[in-house]
């Protein structure tokens, strides 16, 4: 940890035993208001000057003229770097050596892939200055057609969907099961490209010293940007030292050192000063990845007892023409709703488009609004409610793969959300209720899911004579509150209080704590430390125990319990020990030990993994204008073991909000001719503000799940998205009677014909 | 952004004087203008810094009961101005319904009227725009243009103007003190925009110089402050520019629409005042059929520029609620939710 990063060690409530658990506040908390919390741009080494890209605005096609004399002449520039003179790379950015690497834009040749691609950097003394020398650069350009949108292209099956899952995945026979039913719904569903707007843009400020290179820039994967650049410029990731201790959001976007980034630290290594590189909201756009456009077909056949007898998913996106992402958007039919004969299927088509990446529940989102939908167009093809609609259909095993799940409290979510909500309360029928304004109001629900993944991890720990102990993650945190939830983690590892437990991340120095992505950040790193706490305090207690000067000689590491700084006996309170009288006796001034963590191959096989939840909504909409407004929200989760609940809200809450932005605001506008996105702005491209989410509960259902890993956790940073964009979607047409299949809902979806 | 002269004159009079060159521009709050800047849209030579010129933040009665807007009033302290937001509520809902707080507590009366169009292919520098690069072409007019104007366009240009305080000011008979290298004057705030036609570069009749001292409400004005509000349409409940907005105001007597003023926002290159819709009502009772047919005649001349058919429909609809709005009162204290449907009749509330 560098020393500038001063975090609270005093919990702000009284507590007592467990660190786990208690609902603290984020720990750096204070430094982030008072802005005393240092981002990646806030770092202005010695000799640092301003690296400004300049980007195509063109989607395809060839740069053929930039206008170098221009730009070089401008006052302060220093260079001006382009395919002609950007330094050696060790690595083709266009190579492909495992499919969780990307291909990146390092103006490796002339050739323009999507609107927005950087095609030069200016390097200048100042940033207004590397500005205007990009501006100077005049571009010009051999263009040709742009292929743009969902028709752009001859779709074809892509080879996987995701990363390595099968584009086509069935179980029974829909068609079959679609000939038998009672009742067919068959509806298609339109997600718009969606892009990333955390509140802190991609920055960079890179300093060579020889080969050795150090970096402040915001990543939800340390370990693995260390060895993406090491890779690139052909240096040992031990020569990388990158710092990143705050992020102002990720979502998926910093899971992978983007083009934008190595293109700083080239520039450092051109100009041979510390450069710093930070993304404009417009140029956001483009090679920081997104999320892709859908078109989805779902089909859903019931019999006359209102079971499921066929569920066809099928989901059509784009992707770049460089490189390799698919939404997975059909996949979120494999696990939700029992049907013995399920059916889901991929295609895609390439166009000028940076590639699409993850983005908050990638697939999960997308799919789960036109799945939710579909359900609660078919519930009320069938004459139920909702909700036994999806009781009636309640998978006990997973569908797909017909393995038990690890936990599964989704009865429970449903009941919880349901009681809270007042959803018995409901009219079966839409445009049937009206507030006291006379605004229609209307009340859907949808189900949330998200897989509980693990990842790999390692952490290290340390406990000191003084009685204090070190615990060592690379972990991220990127507002989620990981600095407070692992360190409540480690201090239980550690059997230590929080002020005596020093927990270090946000470096790349530091054990490899995996990836802050796939809602399995918590749940990885955490194992990790929870592992090398365990480990430490394995060698603390062979010093203890196997000492006859000690009172728990002869113990035995499982005879003896760490809590509060001491072991003890274990059914023997009397008998215990200081660490630090432990480690005197030993002369050691400290002891250490590592911790690892991974998925357990033999629980994958056995359970279905995933966290579940119940979203309930209201909106209200005035029948006239059409002007739409989401009032209330209640969401109900099960995601195993919370290890602080006021961070797990906040990231329902986060979720929930981004499901009314995807149900109703959030959209990029592309001109069909050009490509160009009109709207790359804050002002333009609408999240929700304040006023858009007025009421917002989250509960959390108490779920224990021995399975998932020992600690018990699942993940909750994605899950709140699905089920309540589909909710939302629901209760405005349960609010007007118009069923609205293209998102996000517009007031005009709710004007026309009529 | 391009190097540019920046000089801070200490007068009116200085002012106009450094900003009668070519290239320059004024600049006040900077709220539109260093936005333009920094996407390369505007690349002013000179900006002349008017912030502090004194004497133009003032609110002023005037002898003759008119008030006086200073031109470097800025759009909060005006709204919440209580003798202000109580004589002219609809310019305080107005104010208030657009753009975030920061931005309201930093923008002046001045930039509201010199606001630029939102439209992304004027924003777009590598897109055919009359408005920004005259001759250009317009690359809306078979584009994305759900959004723009279904009045007073022309084939060269169909974008929209964005104010929101400015549809009120128009319906209210606003008048822009101006002064320039030929001494002061006045016009109608209505004739200050202009309609694209084949020159939609030149979106005033402001003269190069020209500098905007003052927005003069009349006394008459006042008449309509119990009747009296802005509506507005977006596509989240704040901070979203208007896909259509209405100021409406009635002066009532004895039952009976004795005068009426509406204007709209978001259909044209300018506040679109509507007298034939102030006609239809004028002598009506304020029923559900007046308005209708007022919003009828408002709309009588419009027509598509594109994918945007709906505004008509969706216009219409705006201004017989913001008659209707208008004729039920002025409520008691601005709404929470100022402009919204969400905040109709359920006065201050935030959560309907």
């Amino acid at each position: 940890m560098s020393p500038e990063i001063r975090l609270s060690t005093t919990p702000a409530h009284a507590r007592h035993g467990s660190s786990i658990g208690q609902p603290l506040t984020r720990r750096d908390g204070a430094l982030k208001v008072t802005g005393g919390a240092r981002y990646a741009a806030d770092n202005h080494p010695e000799g640092m000057v301003h690296a400004v890209l300049a980007t195509s605005s063109i989607a395809r096609g060839r740069v053929t003229f930039l206008d170098l004399d221009a730009a070089k002449a401008h006052p302060g520039v220093l260079a001006v770097m382009t395919p002609a003179n950007r330094p050696p790379l060790a690595e083709d950015p266009d190579a492909k050596l495992h499919p969780f690497m990307f291909r990146l834009d390092l103006l490796q040749n002339d050739l323009v892939r999507y609107a927005g691609q950087p095609i030069a950097v200016v390097i200048a003394e100042t940033l207004e200055a590397a500005t205007e020398g990009a501006a100077l650069l005049a571009p010009r350009y051999e263009t040709l057609p742009a292929r743009v949108g969902l028709d752009g292209d001859t779709p074809f099956i892509p080879a996987a969907v995701g990363i390595g899952n099968p584009a086509e995945v069935r179980i029974g026979d829909v068609e079959a099961g679609l000939a038998g039913a009672a009742t067919r719904i068959e509806a298609v569903y339109e997600t718009p490209a969606q892009y990333h707007n955390a509140m802190e843009p991609h920055a960079i400020v890179a300093a060579w010293d020889g080969d050795a290179l150090s970096i402040d820039t915001p990543s939800q994967a340390l370990a693995m940007a260390q060895g993406r650049i090491a890779g690139l410029f052909g240096i040992a990731p031990d020569n990388i030292h990158i710092r990143s201790p705050f992020l102002g959001g990720g979502f998926g976007s910093k899971g992978f050192i983007t083009g934008p980034q190595a293109l700083g630290i080239l520039a450092a290594r051109m100009v041979g000063r510390p450069v710093k590189l930070v993304l404009r909201r417009e140029q956001m756009y483009g090679p920081v990845g997104h999320r892709a456009p859908t078109r989805q077909r779902l089909r859903l056949g019931v019999g006359r007892d209102g079971t499921l007898t066929a569920l066809g998913h099928h989901a059509k996106t784009t992707s770049s023409t460089y490189d390799d992402f698919f939404e997975p958007a059909a996949d979120v039919a494999h696990t939700l709703y029992a049907s013995p004969a399920i059916a889901t299927s991929h295609e895609a088509v390439r166009i000028d488009t940076g590639t699409p990446l993850f983005m908050r529940a990638p697939g999960e989102a997308t799919g789960s609004i036109a799945l939710e939908s579909a359900i609660d167009e078919t519930a009320w093809a069938c004459g139920m409610d909702p909700l036994a609609f999806r009781l009636k259909n309640y998978a006990e095993v997973e569908p797909i793969s017909g393995k038990p799940f690890s936990s599964k409290a989704l009865r429970e979510c449903y009941a919880q959300g349901a009681e809270r909500f007042g959803w018995s309360r409901r009219p079966f029928a839409p445009r049937q209720m009206r507030d006291e304004d006379g605004l229609l109001v209307g009340w859907g629900m949808g189900t949330a899911t998200f897989p509980a993944l693990m990842f790999q991890a390692e952490a290290r720990a340390v406990l000191k004579r003084d009685g204090t102990g070190v615990m060592e993650s690379g972990t991220h945190d990127m507002g989620q509150g990981a600095w407070t939830a692992f360190a409540q983690i480690a201090a239980d590892a550690l059997g230590l209080d929080m002020a005596r437990t020093e927990f270090r991340a946000g470096t790349s120095d530091l054990p490899d704590a995996g990836i802050a992505g796939g809602s399995a950040h918590t749940a990885t790193a955490g194992m990790a430390i929870h592992h090398a706490g365990a480990a430490v305090i394995a060698r603390l207690a062979d010093l203890a125990t196997g000492d006859a000067r000690s009172p728990l000689f002869g113990a035995g590491n499982a005879g003896v319990v760490a809590r509060d700084g001491r072991l003890f006996r274990r059914g023997d309170e009397s008998r215990s020990e200081s660490y630090g009288d432990i480690l005197a006796r030993a002369g050691l001034g400290e002891i250490d030990a590592r911790g690892t963590s991974a998925a357990d191959p033999d629980a994958q096989a056995s359970y279905a993994m995933h966290a579940h939840g119940a979203v309930f909504a209201e909106v209200k909409v005035d029948p006239d204008l059409g002007q739409i407004r989401a009032t209330r929200l209640v969401g109900a989760f099960a995601a195993g073991r919370v290890i602080n609940s006021r961070l797990v809200r906040s990231q329902y809450y986060g979720g929930m909000i981004w499901g009314v932005s995807f149900a109703l605001h959030e959209q990029a506008v592309a001109d069909p001719r050009s490509g160009r996105i009109l709207n790359a702005n804050l002002g333009e491209y609408h999240i929700p503000v304040n006023a858009d989410v007025p009421a917002l509960e989250a509960l959390i259902v108490e779920e224990h799940d021995p399975h998932v890993n020992a600690l018990g956790i699942k993940g909750v940073g994605e899950i709140g998205v699905t089920g309540t964009a589909g909710a939302v979607a629901n209760a405005v047409w349960h609010a007007t009677g118009r069923r609205c299949r293209r998102f996000p809902i517009r007031l005009d979806d709710l004007l026309t014909g009529r | 952004m391009n190097t540019f002269d920046y000089v801070r004159p200490a007068s009116v009079a200085d002012a106009i004087a450094a900003a009668t060159a070519p290239g320059a521009a004024y600049l006040a709050a900077g709220t539109n203008l260093l936005d333009l800047m920094k996407g390369d849209i505007a690349r002013p030579e000179r900006l002349v810094d008017i912030s502090r010129l004194p004497g133009l933040d003032r609110i002023e009665t005037l002898p003759d009961g008119a008030v006086r807007i200073g031109a470097l009033v800025r759009n909060a302290d005006l709204a919440h101005d209580a003798l202000f937001a109580k004589t002219y509520p609809a310019v305080a809902e107005a104010l208030l319904s657009g753009a975030s707080a920061q931005l309201r507590n930093a923008a002046t009366m001045g930039g509201n009227l010199m606001q630029r169009t939102r439209c992304g292919y004027f924003y777009d520098v590598a897109s055919a725009c009359n408005k920004r690069a005259p001759g250009s072409g317009c690359d809306a007019r078979a584009g994305e243009n759900r959004l723009h104007a279904v009045l007073g366009w022309s084939e060269a240009c169909i974008a929209t103007h964005p104010s929101d305080v400015c549809v009120p000011l128009a319906a209210l008979d606003a008048v822009v003190e101006i002064e320039g290298r030929d001494g002061r004057r006045e016009m109608p705030l209505e004739a200050l925009h202009r309609l694209p036609g084949d020159t939609p570069a030149q979106d005033t009749a402001l003269a190069p110089g020209d500098l905007i001292l003052a927005v003069r409400l009349p006394a008459e004005a006042a008449g309509f402050a119990a009747n009296a509000r802005y509506l507005k349409l977006r596509e989240r409940t704040s901070y979203a520019f208007a896909l259509v907005s209405a100021a409406a105001a009635l002066r009532l007597e004895g039952g009976v629409i004795a005068e009426a003023r509406l204007a709209l926002g978001g259909v044209a290159a300018k506040p679109w005042r509507s007298r034939a819709a102030e006609q239809a009502l004028a002598g009506r009772r304020p029923d559900d059929d007046a308005f209708r047919r007022a919003a009828q005649a408002a709309l009588a001349d419009a027509r598509p520029s594109g994918d945007n058919g709906f505004k008509i429909e969706l216009a219409r609809r705006l201004v017989a609620r913001a008659l209707a709005l208008a004729a039920a009162g002025t409520p008691e204290r601005l709404p929470a939710l100022p402009a919204s449907p969400f905040s109709s009749a359920a006065g201050a509330r935030h959560v309907a």
